[in-house]
This record gives structure tokens, C-alpha cells and sequence, in this order.
């Protein structure tokens, strides 16, 4: 996994609340055995017209916005099905975070299991840093994990955030999480198990 | 300290902390990092293979074979004349695949031909293979039905898939916990669907993100466990990680005697352990919801989240009614998809399709209530209506019943069982314009095919709206029973 520490680059406003895993990545690009090709479906029906040409008016395909690597999202973000192929596209998209209100607990997971980091901040801050990336070319971030800042780059402003140690650990390192669990806990797990199954034999 | 019947079971799961480890005040346990034992999973042919490429590349086994049990429902068409091979390139080479994984990873498959084939939510409670007090996690947003027995079912990522798969655990945050008390009784003509659409509809969307959900209160306790397992899967509408309904005898009489329930006296020990598994007397909850049963009336959506409804008999509001403006755009924009007008009369508006099915609203006892106001009626011309049983079991026991007749004589297709239009990723998919009345569980922009419009509902009001070629409210049509 692609470890997040200090990331800049431009970012989008996407201010629609519950923006749902079908919209982000729609069916028809779910019948792979992969995940290849996944940032071609991100947004699909949103970024591309019935002819297949992308519409201008679209927000990731405007002058400015094209190389987001940050969206500002509405709450609720990421709701409905599990579908990891949603975060898979994002981050093929180049989409290295996701600075918003809330964002469905799946997805949510999805975004942490793939190097994507989630920022959740207060609405009147999310409103605040929309306005102030409103204009292209004076929308670069700067998102630093280590110091829990995101910075405007055009003025300075720095708004601080928290994320759990235990996620903020596993992005800065990159961690395999399989791997890092069985290092660390088989023999608990084996241990753990043995008593389970004492305990409720009827499942087994 | 007294304690939820959610943080019970996550306390019987919890292999050990993975933050600092320190104990915390009982007020404050949510947000704890576990190492979570999950104790099965289901997996479906769409979200798992990149799970079983992660393992293969990695060179490592499956924990536990045995618990897990893999069932093709996603991507199968679902024409009542069955093949093992299918037409469509990509869903063939899935199914190929999940049966390689399946044989190499040495774990059961219920095949396409498989007569235990279903949508995975149906089955695996249909099998016995989900018992109360067990935590569930798998691959589909809908796997919080199993709270309708006791379990913790919640659903997970592909990346998660494969934790599991390597270790039988997940790293879990406990969340907060939410207790939604129904009280009263549910009116006639009122189902499972039209409440959990009303919690939904108050609560919104994310009403309960980050929290697990508790049902309780004698509407609850009134329902049948197909009931039951329409409220906690569709909950997961209003954003809940997990749903839980503590068990009761009717969950008890549901389970024994099911293929993989325990037998014998390993059966009398657990039905003990399982009634005494509840919430403590005096538990606090982060937050409690009520809802008087008499308030709920039959629900449909109007818009492209499942919070956009209303009782059948309302209108379709206006924007200007909304003060948030994130919420108006979201709302204008909502009704210009649905091509939909404020003050429109929900009663009337016209459809082109009526779809049953789905993990939400496709057991036997949703079959049996839209059968009853289907007997003797017929569907509106120009109304294509299709039924899709939860599982290959349901369809055979409406056989047995004979509804597939009542069905089909009222000019519905009966077909085979799997997903179908709920996701429409097989070839069940609306044209651009058309509208469905339907059972399901999500009424986003495309659910249903690319500029599709989807009004969800209970599965008798699906019904009803068939035979009259428009929305409709179920309570001003009389039922039939059998006459034996």
C-alpha cells in the first residue's frame, strides 16, 4: 500500500450529500476478476455523456480540477454498497483523500484498507475550506499526516485534524494489514479460538 | 455495569485491543480498536476474487475453510430455465473464477444448479448456518439482516474479505450503539418494509452511521423473523454498521431443525445460552429513537436515497421546503432524475415495471403477502412485472403453495432466484425513463440501470401498483387467502 505522509496537490469541492458507491463506481465495471481499469468507471455516468465524451461541466474535468488529488465531499460520502471497487477507482483516479463531514462506515474502511485518507472536521470548517478552493488554480492543498494539517497552499490557512493513531500509523507505514496481523497476533488468534469454541460449541 | 446485547457479543469476540489496551470507562467504549474473531462469512462471485487473488499472490491458506460458504448470486441471469454456463462474458468468467477459488481454497459453493442457490442473505439463515450471538461479516452491505437473529451481521470491503479469509479476524472499531424501540402494533396493510422506511425517513440516510442498531419493543417482538430480517437489512440505508434483535422462541422455532443447526442436546444448551443473551436491565445506549407502531402507514420513495419518502397518500415536496441548502440541491436535483413535480400526488404516479425481490423483501412471507392481493387481479396493461424468490428454497416452497400460479395468472413472470434488479448487474437492468415499483432495498440514481427511476417499497404495495399500473395504497384493496 502506497503510504501517505505529506501529499500536495489540487482539490475539488464535490459539496452533494449522500454521494453513494453506485454513483462512484456503477455496475458495469464490477465484473472484473481484478482491479484493473477501475479509474476509466469512477464517476462514470457523472464524467462521461451517452456518447462517451467527458461533460464539461463536470467538476473532475474542468481546467483546474482534472488532477485532484483531494475531494472536499458532502456528508454521508461513500454510502450504500460495499463495493470496494468505489475506493479501487478513486485511487487510480489519483485520489490520495477525502476531506469531509461523514462518510459511510464501509467505504469508510475501504478508503483506510487502501491508503486513502479520511478527514471528518465540522461542517461550518468543510463550507469554509469549499469557498477557499472554489477557484482553480488557488486550490492546492497540502495534507500532512504526521502533523494532522491540511494547509491552503494560496494563503496559508491550516486547519488541524485528528485521525486515531492506530489509522494514522497504518497509512504513514503503508502497512499490509494481513501481514501485520499474523506477525503479531496468531498465536492469540489460535488461543482466542480454542476457548471460543468451549464456549459455544453449537457453532461448529 | 449492565451491558448492550451488542457490546456482549463484540466482548466475546474481542481477541485483544490493538490501541493502547488501557481500560476505559464504560461510557466511553466506543471508538475501542479490536482484534475482532469474526465466526463466518458468505461470499458472493462479485466482491470476493480479488480477496482469493490477495491470498494466491501471498501464497497463503484460508484460516478456516469450514467457515465460510461461497453462493453465486450477484451476476446469474435469472430465466426460469436454468444452465450451469452463462451467456454474459465477464459474469461467466466471475463464476468461473469463484468456483476455482472454491475447489482450490477447499470452502462449499452453492453453484448456479445448486436447489440451496439464493441471494446469500436468504440462504444462509434458510441453512441454519447463522445463530444468535454469532458475529457475521461479509462482503455486502446487506449482511446486517442477520441481527434479525441474534447475530451481529455487518458487511465489509474486499480488502477485509481477505483478512478474514487469513485469520478469521478483522481490526474492528467498536461503535456506538443505538436502541430504536417500536412501540404499539403495526395497522393492517402495514409491513416490516413501511417501518424500517419510516426510521428511515426520520433518522436520514446517515441517521446511524457509526453506530449499531438495536430494534426492541413490542412491535418488534410481534414480528416474524422474515419481518424482522427486512428491518436489519434495510437499516443499513440509514447508515447502521450492524443491526441486532435479541432472541427470542420465535427465532428459536425459525432455526432448529435447519440443516446446520445444532441437534440433540447440543441444541438444548444453546437455545439456553441464546435466550439469555439480551441487554442487561438499566444498559445505557448513546441514543435511543421511539416510534409508536400506529404512526407507520404504507411508505414509498420519491426521490434517489431511501430517505426520500413518504406515506403513499402525501405529495411530493417541494425544495424551497428545505432550509439546508446542500439538502435543497440535493432534492431539485433528486426530482429532475425522478422527473418528478412538487405536489405531485404519490398515489398515481404511473410505472412500467414492478419488481419482487432482493435480500430485503423476497422470503417466503413477502411472496405469501404480495400473492394475497395478486389472487384473482391481473397487472395493468403495460406494467412488466417480475418476481425474483430470495432463493431457490423460497421458490420451491411458493410452488408447493401454489403462488407461482397466482403469479403468473395475474401476469407476472416467475423466475429463478439471485439479485437481479435490486443491483440489475445481471442482465435484469431498466432502459433509460422507466419506472419500477419495487421491493428493494435502494433507490439510488442508476440502481436500477442508467436513468432508471426506482420507487422502493413493501412487496404487497409493489403488488398493488402492478394491478393498477400506478402507485397505489395496498390498504384500499381487499385480500384473499386461499380458499383451501
Amino acid at each position: 500500500m502506497q503510504p501517505f505522509i505529506r501529499v500536495t496537490g489540487p482539490a475539488a469541492p464535490f459539496p452533494q450529500p449522500n454521494v453513494d458507491t453506485d454513483v462512484i463506481m456503477p455496475k458495469q465495471f464490477l465484473k472484473g476478476v481484478d482491479r484493473k481499469g477501475l479509474d476509466r468507471g469512477a464517476f462514470y455516468d457523472l464524467r462521461f455523456g451517452a456518447d462517451g465524451q467527458p461533460r464539461p461541466d463536470f467538476i473532475l474535468n474542468r481546467p483546474g480540477w482534472q488532477d485532484a488529488r483531494f475531494l472536499v465531499v458532502g456528508p454521508n460520502f461513500g454510502c450504500g454498497s460495499s463495493r470496494e471497487h468505489a475506493v479501487w477507482g478513486l485511487a487510480q483516479l489519483g485520489i490520495r483523500a477525502l476531506i469531509g463531514t461523514s462518510f459511510a462506515g464501509i467505504f469508510n474502511d475501504n478508503c483506510q484498507r487502501n491508503g486513502i485518507l479520511t478527514v471528518t472536521l465540522d461542517a461550518a470548517v468543510i463550507n469554509d475550506l469549499m469557498a477557499r478552493i472554489s477557484r482553480p488554480g488557488a486550490n492546492g492543498l497540502t495534507v500532512d499526516l504526521p502533523a494532522q494539517t491540511i494547509t491552503v497552499d494560496a494563503d496559508g490557512h491550516t486547519i488541524p485534524f485528528a485521525v486515531e493513531a492506530l489509522r494514522r500509523d497504518a497509512l504513514i507505514q503503508g502497512l499490509d494489514g494481513v501481514s501485520a496481523t499474523l506477525a503479531r497476533h496468531a498465536q492469540a488468534i489460535r488461543a482466542f479460538e480454542a476457548s471460543h469454541r468451549q464456549a459455544n460449541p453449537w457453532f461448529y | 455495569m449492565p451491558r448492550t446485547l451488542y457490546d456482549k457479543i463484540i466482548d466475546a469476540h474481542t481477541v485483544c485491543r490493538l490501541d493502547d489496551g488501557g481500560p476505559r470507562p464504560e461510557s466511553e467504549r466506543a471508538g475501542e480498536q479490536l482484534l475482532l474473531y469474526v465466526d463466518r462469512t458468505i461470499l458472493n462471485e462479485y466482491t470476493s476474487p480479488q480477496a482469493f487473488s490477495g491470498l494466491r499472490e501471498a501464497g497463503r491458506p484460508v484460516w478456516n475453510p469450514a467457515a465460510a460458504l461461497m453462493v453465486v448470486d450477484h451476476v446469474n441471469p435469472t430465466a426460469s430455465h436454468r444452465t450451469l454456463e452463462v451467456a454474459d462474458r465477464e459474469a461467466a468468467a466471475q463464476i468461473a473464477y469463484f468456483r476455482e477459488n472454491a475447489r482450490d481454497f477447499g470452502i462449499e459453493l452453492f453453484d448456479i444448479l445448486d436447489p440451496r442457490q439464493g441471494i446469500e442473505h436468504v440462504v444462509a439463515p434458510e441453512q441454519g448456518l447463522v445463530m444468535p450471538g454469532m458475529v457475521v461479516a461479509a462482503g455486502d452491505s446487506h449482511t446486517t439482516a442477520y441481527g434479525a437473529l441474534g447475530a451481529l451481521g455487518f458487511g465489509i470491503g474486499t480488502s477485509d474479505i481477505e483478512h478474514y479469509l487469513a485469520t478469521q479476524t478483522l481490526v474492528y472499531r467498536r461503535l456506538k450503539t443505538l436502541r430504536i424501540a417500536v412501540n404499539g402494533a403495526l395497522a393492517p396493510g402495514v409491513t416490516p418494509k413501511d417501518l424500517v422506511m419510516e426510521v428511515i425517513r426520520r433518522i436520514g440516510a446517515d441517521g446511524a452511521t457509526g453506530y449499531a442498531v438495536e430494534f426492541a419493543g413490542p412491535a418488534i417482538a410481534a414480528m416474524g423473523v422474515e419481518g424482522r430480517m427486512t428491518v436489519c437489512t434495510m437499516i443499513v440505508e440509514a447508515g447502521a454498521r450492524g443491526a441486532v434483535i435479541a432472541a427470542d422462541e420465535k427465532v428459536l422455532a425459525y432455526i432448529h431443525g435447519r440443516p446446520r443447526a445444532p441437534k440433540g442436546a447440543l441444541w438444548d444448551q444453546a437455545a439456553e445460552a441464546w435466550l439469555a443473551l439480551k441487554t442487561d436491565e438499566g444498559a445505557l445506549f448513546d441514543r435511543e429513537v421511539h416510534l409508536a407502531a400506529e404512526d407507520v402507514a404504507p411508505m414509498v420513495t420519491w426521490g434517489t436515497s431511501p430517505d426520500q419518502a413518504g406515506v403513499i397518500t402525501a405529495t411530493v415536496p417541494a425544495p424551497e421546503g428545505e432550509a439546508e441548502p446542500g439538502r435543497r440541491a440535493a432534492l431539485t436535483r433528486a426530482l429532475d432524475y425522478m422527473g418528478l413535480a412538487p405536489g405531485t400526488a404519490l398515489d398515481g404516479i404511473a410505472i412500467s415495471h414492478a419488481f419482487i425481490g432482493s435480500c430485503t423483501n423476497a422470503r417466503i412471507e413477502d411472496l405469501r403477502d404480495a400473492a394475497r392481493v395478486l389472487r384473482g387481479r391481473r397487472v395493468a396493461a403495460g406494467v412488466r412485472a417480475i418476481i425474483v424468490p430470495g432463493s431457490t428454497q423460497v421458490r420451491a416452497q411458493a410452488e408447493r403453495e401454489g403462488l407461482d400460479r397466482v403469479f403468473t395468472d395475474a401476469g407476472f413472470e416467475w423466475r429463478q432466484s439471485g439479485c437481479s434488479m435490486c443491483l440489475a448487474m445481471n442482465d435484469d437492468v431498466l432502459r433509460p425513463g422507466d419506472r419500477c415499483a419495487s421491493s428493494t432495498n435502494r433507490n439510488f440514481e442508476g440502481r436500477q440501470g442508467k436513468g432508471a427511476r426506482t420507487h422502493l417499497m413493501s412487496p404487497a404495495m409493489v403488488a398493488a401498483a402492478a394491478v393498477a399500473g400506478h402507485l397505489a395504497d395496498v390498504r384500499t384493496f381487499s385480500t384473499q387467502e386461499e380458499v383451501a
